[in-house]
């Protein structure tokens, strides 16, 4: 009963704005609905009459962004770990924050899966017992048991923090310093498992190697702290939430650290691929340089590394990181770097050229783009209600006590 | 393979308990679902519907079992849904088949490529046989035009269009599903909607395929093709021979393929490929009997397969007089 409680007093604490709360959920909602009908147009018409996607290129955007946002949702841990195994009293404080964008990156990337399938009605045929799950053969099957454990274990652990918090008390520790530990686990496994998603396939070349996973993973905490730190910087300047500044140094330097090996370890590929000058290397001379007079993903990857080479730059001169608003610029270069080259930049040349030496090109269509800006903006809605419940329980606004005072009417809770 | 083949001779499978209780919960969750989307608004159109023979017909495919775990029973109805399906939408009498496979078989190919032309009478014999859409045109069957001298299959033209053919300096290289021993394919796929039979053909179940793509990244041989669209079939054109793992006229978003023609070869035809070719340099047959001709070719001539450093032992094989 008194979780039903906690569970509509959160929800109307997180629906509970003013003014530009409200435009920033009717521009989501907007944009969402965009997304939601370019989805139905696809579902009406079949995914290969709405999108880029060919007999030659069979995934595209959709799988781009999935990439990415396992990314996303893998570096949650990156809070957790100093948190929890080092016992930073401060990073303890935004672990919710990560959790949160863990679950809101997981939906987006299932949600993201589910529009790049042919038949999602079928979708039961993959459960267990009903259907016919290919494990442990299938690196999908793997992808979809650990994402959706990962899912599950933060949702589970998000809403057991808040829930104890909200009770006025702290959650039993070691189960739930157990439970981080298994977070940690299949966090690194979520990354390592959807890069061997590509990495498994000895028909690609440009995926078939060691490094894919590594890379994947270097680039994950480069781009999830990113993105954590623009949201805690906008957290600590639109709410009394406390977040100190040791929190955004620390993410900072992992963030720096893990971009700085991200570009070593893209050297070391670039090296392998074009000194060798095999067959092999033509999917990332494609990518780089242009194939056969084929360039579409050219300019998109040079931005992406010049993006990265000047965040990474800045991030490694301590001053430099020091200044919060060089940080926050970072911050997006980064994300904006991370999110061509393990999107598009790691999708599209797996298929260019075919296995036969094809060469088709793939550019997204309008449909795709309003698809992806719908389930971004669904994921971002979702993320907004999470953290506007979490901060207010967390800084004692909202609890089981304040609801008991406020039924007395001696005061009103707002959200900050 | 042990759970699978429900008309073997001999084999009597009968629906199971748990079968039986899993498909009613699928059926009850389905009609759950299904009355949740319908909503109050239209019940009177929903009741005129669930007596409609096609939505029931659609409703029991949506909750068919995969094939190999089907009873006899469960496949005769699905044939007979797919048959009255064909008869509503095309109006034409499709015979699906579902011979299984012969004992002591293992189907392989064998493709002189010193007699290929590059005519490609393979390639639309193959798309009249196995119905496959005309809009937009699919192809099992790429021919790729060669330099000779090479092997290199990135300096290939699959679009060669030239007043005729063979040109000088280029010779033709027909590729189609390689039917791997290992296949990498069966391997990718999450629900197991394609696997290999016994007689080495690796198939797809049409209705069980979920259309991830991953098979067609994980193929080598770039042998796998997506149904964008509903297939369109000119009813004049439509092949009524057809066989449940083969080439019964297939849904939008699901994964198709080569299958040796298993409509035909399961009888002891041969497939339409090499009924077509013009210039017999195709070569099927069984590779379990030593005096098939197959055989023979694979002893006495020499041959080569397609990126053989993959260890995927596909069982077709190229050679040269």
């Amino acid at each position: 009963m008194t979780f039903l409680q906690f569970l509509f007093d959160a929800l109307t604490v997180s629906l509970r704005g003013g003014r530009n709360f409200w435009r920033w959920m009717a521009l989501l909602g907007a944009t969402s609905a965009i997304g939601i009908y370019a989805y139905s147009i696809q579902f009406e018409r079949g995914i290969l009459a709405t999108s880029g996607l060919s007999e030659e290129v069979a995934w595209g955007i959709y799988i781009a962004n999935f990439a990415f946002l396992i990314g996303i949702a893998a570096a949650a841990v990156m809070l957790v770990i100093p948190a929890y195994i080092f016992n930073n009293k401060e990073i303890k404080q935004v672990v919710l924050i990560g959790e949160a964008m863990a679950i809101s990156a997981c939906l987006m990337a299932v949600m993201f899966i589910l529009a790049s399938l042919g038949r999602p009605d079928r979708l039961w045929h993959i459960l267990p017992l009903i259907g016919r799950m290919n494990f442990p053969r299938s690196m999908l099957a793997w992808d979809v048991v650990v994402i959706n454990f990962y899912l599950f274990l933060n949702i589970v652990m998000f809403f057991t923090m808040l829930y104890t918090n909200y009770k006025g008390s702290e959650p039993y520790f070691p189960a739930y310093f157990l439970g981080v530990l298994v977070a940690i686990l299949v966090a690194i496994s979520i990354h390592t498992v959807t890069a061997f998603l590509f990495s498994s396939n000895v028909s690609r070349p440009y995926w078939h190697s060691a490094i894919l996973g590594p890379r994947f993973l270097a680039s994950a905490f480069t781009s999830g702290p990113a993105l954590i730190i623009l949201a805690l910087q906008f957290i600590r300047n639109n709410t009394r939430y406390l977040v100190d500044d040791k929190v955004i140094e620390t993410l900072a330097i992992i963030m720096t650290v893990t971009l700085q090996i991200n570009m070593f370890l893209l050297a070391v590929e670039m090296y392998t691929e074009f000194y060798s000058q095999t067959r092999h290397a033509s999917s990332i001379q494609y990518l780089f340089f242009g194939f056969k007079g084929y360039s579409s993903l050219v300019p998109w990857i040079w931005t992406s590394i010049a993006l990265n080479l000047v965040a990474v730059l800045g991030l490694s001169i301590h001053p430099i990181r020091r200044n919060r608003m060089y940080l926050n610029v970072a911050c997006v270069f980064t994300i904006t770097g991370i999110w061509i080259e393990k999107g598009m930049g790691l999708v599209i040349p797996g298929f260019i050229p075919t296995p036969l030496g094809d060469i088709v090109e793939y550019i997204p269509t309008h449909y795709e783009i309003g698809v992806c800006l719908g389930i971004w903006s669904i994921g971002t809605i979702l993320f907004t209600l999470l953290v506007r419940s979490a901060i207010p329980i967390q800084l004692g606004d909202l609890s089981r006590l304040s609801r008991q005072i406020r039924r007395g009417g001696s005061r009103r809770i707002r959200n900050p | 393979m042990s759970d699978r083949d429900p008309s073997a001779p001999g084999v009597e499978p009968g629906p199971s308990p748990t079968k039986v209780s899993r498909r009613t919960l699928l059926a009850k969750l389905g009609l759950a679902g299904a009355t949740a989307a319908v909503g109050g608004a239209s019940t009177a159109l929903a009741a005129a519907a669930v007596n409609d023979e096609s939505f029931q017909d659609e409703l029991a495919t949506y909750f068919q079992d995969h094939y190999v775990r089907m009873t006899k029973e469960e496949l005769e109805q699905a044939v007979a849904r797919l048959e009255r399906k064909a008869k509503r939408e095309y109006g034409v009498e499709l015979r699906v088949s579902n011979h299984p496979p012969i004992e002591g078989v293992l189907f392989g190919y064998a493709l002189n490529i010193s007699k290929c032309k590059g005519y490609r009478k393979c390639v639309y014999a193959c798309v009249r046989e196995n119905n496959i859409t005309r809009h937009p045109q699919t192809h099992y069957i790429r021919v790729l035009e060669m330099n000779k001298g090479s092997l290199d299959l990135e300096h290939s033209d699959p679009y060669y269009n030239p007043e005729s053919v063979p040109r000088s300096g280029k010779f033709y290289l027909p590729i189609q599903c390689h039917h791997c021993e290992n296949p990498p394919c069966v391997r990718a796929c999450p629900t197991q909607a394609t696997w290999k039979e016994p007689d080495g053909i690796v198939v797809v179940d049409y209705n069980w395929c979920i259309g991830c793509h991953y098979c067609v990244v994980a193929c080598p041989y770039w042998a796998r093709r997506f149904n964008p669209v509903t297939p369109s079939l000119p009813v004049d054109e439509i092949n009524l021979d057809t066989h449940y793992l083969g080439n019964r006229p297939r849904m939008r978003g699901v994964i198709e393929k080569c299958t040796f023609c298993i409509n035909r070869t399961r009888q002891g035809k041969l497939p339409a490929c090499q009924e077509a070719c013009p210039t017999g340099a195709r070569v099927f047959g069984n590779l379990l009997d030593p005096n098939s001709e197959i055989s023979r070719i694979l002893k006495s001539k020499t041959v080569f397969r397609l990126k053989e450093d993959l260890n995927t032992e596909p069982k077709f094989w190229f050679y040269t007089d």
